[in-house]
């Protein structure tokens, strides 16, 4: 997996994150790991729960916009959590997403919880390739 | 969007709180950015406040000013505090200065209960009111509803909720806009965002929304009459303040239409300096759409919080052994500060219809201004102002300078001067909690680390704002409240 770090001097009130991957699979697996971390302790969900997620979108940015966002509806959709995920991006534009994520279900009673995310901005939203493989940085309201 | 130091420099003081940036400091400026605020709070504000409030400047049909209340600060957007009118016929909507929780807002309940009558049940009331009022991340409430009879809430708001017995009939005219915005359009409201918040009526949600029991101590009575007419009769009155909003429909809502305006901006030419303020015209077809569903939204916000009123007075009745009514349960304001309206101003002498957003800004209409609740019609609307956890909120009531200064529009908060991570690294959720106890004061909580992110050294000095506001008279200071209980998500 790639790394991900919060960021504190952006959007004070909001939840700043800075992603890193090899590859756009392994950004968006790590993608998925960070939003989950910022909703839950994941140490405290139990994984009980697997999915598939097909998304597709006009341009990659907005694809990489879809998923996160996902991941907020699922939330609260149905209180589901999904730190792991193998991720596979392909196409040249529209872009495709296949998805295997594993997560649980929040028990109020054992699961340490965190922010409860309402949206992912556009502001300063960005992917681009780095040296190494892709970086993005994604604002989220909280 | 880069931030750049010489924003703040080309700020020049135009009265004693209020500073504005001209439109030659940043190329596509149309007016002037105004930002209100005493010279220690503007020291304070961050310096993407600066460069968020010049990007608003630029937006097409923007009249007079953009604007930024004294509780400023760096948002996504629009800055938090932003302000801005567009003409009906020729400007824009955009979802970026409403945010992404819609109608997001106050309400203000008082008691007839004094702090010595509270203060023996104060664990058995907050134990109760945190097992009645879901919060914190995947909550859900306890309202059942079927796809149809969300989109009678969706068009009905607080309204719905006196038919269904969640709402008092004289709860509604104590509520901006009666709790029913008009023009909501549920057609306009994707299938995503009935699912997401289809469960979620009646719960608080996390961050800084909360649930708190507040008294009047001695000497926080600012306005004895103005007072009176609110239903505030005395030091050790208790009251209960809630600060939520449409939760995950609105998110949904939000989200949709930013994907649409960022499309929609190429085919009307318009480019934004921040993508988050994508934009299209309000009278498009675009923009209308967004309009109905952001209204749509904005109405369960209001039903939100009066299915959350009647779970307050359930568990108020249930310890005191009282009803609600006999225990003087009444909602004294229920106000936005996340939303856009059509609203008519005068502007060059002339009354037009602006669609005026309000980005954690609280309407503060005048005495006489027809919105007005009648019974507060002599003293104007009330203004809820949320402050931290810790130190307090404040009751204001809006002015005649405000209708004529800042669109009938004031601060909503304390506003953030540092981060959550930073305020979790100084202190831990636990600790707080422990240190709030000794003091008085009862925290009940879905996430320890989101206590923590609240801490009052996380926010400017609420009476700094306020004072601010008198000073603009932009509202005027009626009764200062301190917590003694808090339910956090």
């Amino acid at each position: 997996m790639g790394r991900y770090e919060f960021l504190e001097d952006v959007a004070l009130a909001d939840c700043a994150v800075e992603i890193e991957g090899r590859c756009l699979d392994d950004l968006f697996e790590t993608a998925a790991a960070a939003i989950a971390r910022l909703m839950v302790d994941p140490a405290t969900l139990a994984i009980t729960v697997e999915r598939t997620i097909n998304l597709e979108a006009p341009e990659r940015d907005m694809l990489l916009y879809d998923w996160l966002s996902e991941m907020i509806f699922l939330k609260d959709r149905d209180s589901q959590i999904f730190p792991h995920a193998r991720v596979r991006v392909t196409g040249e534009g529209p872009y495709r997403l296949t998805a295997d994520v594993h997560g649980g279900t929040i028990d109020p009673e054992h699961t340490a919880l965190g922010a409860d995310p309402k949206a992912v901005t556009f502001h300063q939203f960005a992917l681009e390739r780095a040296s190494g493989g892709w970086r993005a940085r994604v604002v989220i309201d909280i | 969007m880069k931030i750049t130091e010489s924003l703040r420099s080309t700020v020049k003081r135009v009265d004693d709180c209020i500073w504005e940036i001209p439109p030659e400091a940043k190329s596509g400026m149309l007016v002037p950015a105004r930002l209100y605020a005493s010279g220690p709070l503007l020291e304070q504000m961050d310096d993407g406040v600066f460069e968020q409030v010049a990007n608003v400047a630029c937006l097409p049909g923007i009249v007079r000013a953009s604007l930024c209340m004294p509780d400023g600060h760096w948002g996504y957007g629009f800055p938090i505090g932003g302000v801005a009118a567009f003409r009906a016929d020729s400007g824009v909507i955009s979802p970026g200065g409403i945010g992404f929780d819609i109608n997001c807002g106050m309400r203000l309940i008082r008691t007839g209960l004094t702090e010595d009558e509270v203060r023996p049940r104060l664990h058995e009331l907050i134990a109760a009111l945190f097992g009645t009022v879901p919060a914190g991340v995947g909550a859900k409430g306890f309202v059942r509803l079927s796809g149809s009879e969300f989109k009678k809430v969706m068009v009905e708001g607080a309204g719905w909720c006196v038919a269904r017995g969640y709402a008092w009939p004289e709860d509604l005219a104590h509520i901006e806009g009666r709790g029913c915005l008009p023009g909501a359009d549920p057609e306009a409201v994707s299938a995503r965002a009935l699912e997401r918040g289809m469960e979620q009526l009646g719960t608080l949600g996390s961050g800084n929304h909360y649930l708190e029991i507040q008294v009047v101590r001695p000497g926080a009575i600012h306005d004895e009459d103005a007072a009176h007419v609110l239903g505030v009769e005395g030091a050790v009155q208790v009251f209960v303040m809630l600060h939520c909003g449409s939760r995950g429909f609105g998110h949904q809502v939000g989200t949709d239409y930013l994907k649409v305006f960022d499309l929609a901006m190429k085919q009307y030419g318009i480019s934004v300096g921040d993508r988050e303020l994508a934009c299209a015209p309000f009278r498009s077809k675009e923009g209308q759409a967004y309009f109905g569903a952001m209204t749509a939204a904005a109405n369960t916000a209001f039903a939100n919080r009066q299915v959350i009123t009647h779970r307050i007075r359930e568990a108020f009745a249930k310890v005191f052994g009282r009803d609600a009514c006999a225990l003087g349960l009444g909602v004294v304001y229920d106000v936005c500060h996340n939303t856009a309206k059509l609203e008519r101003h005068v502007v060059d002498g002339r009354e037009r219809e602006l669609v005026v957003h309000r980005k954690g800004a609280t309407r503060a209409f005048g005495p006489g201004e027809p919105d007005v609740p009648a019974d507060y019609q002599e003293i104007g609307q009330p203004v809820i102002i949320g402050g931290s956890m810790e130190t307090g909120s404040a009751l204001l009531v809006g002015t005649a300078r405000a209708m004529a200064e800042t669109w009938g529009s004031t601060a909503h908060g304390a506003g953030r001067t540092m981060s959550r991570a930073q305020a979790k690294r100084r202190i831990g959720g636990e600790t707080l909690i422990k240190d709030m106890e000794a003091r008085g004061i009862i925290v009940r909580a879905a996430s320890k680390s989101g206590v923590a992110e609240e801490a009052s050294f996380a926010y400017k000095d609420l009476t700094a704002v306020v004072d601010t506001l008198h000073r603009l008279d932009i509202s005027r200071p009626v009764v200062s409240l301190t917590p003694i209980g808090n339910i956090k998500g």
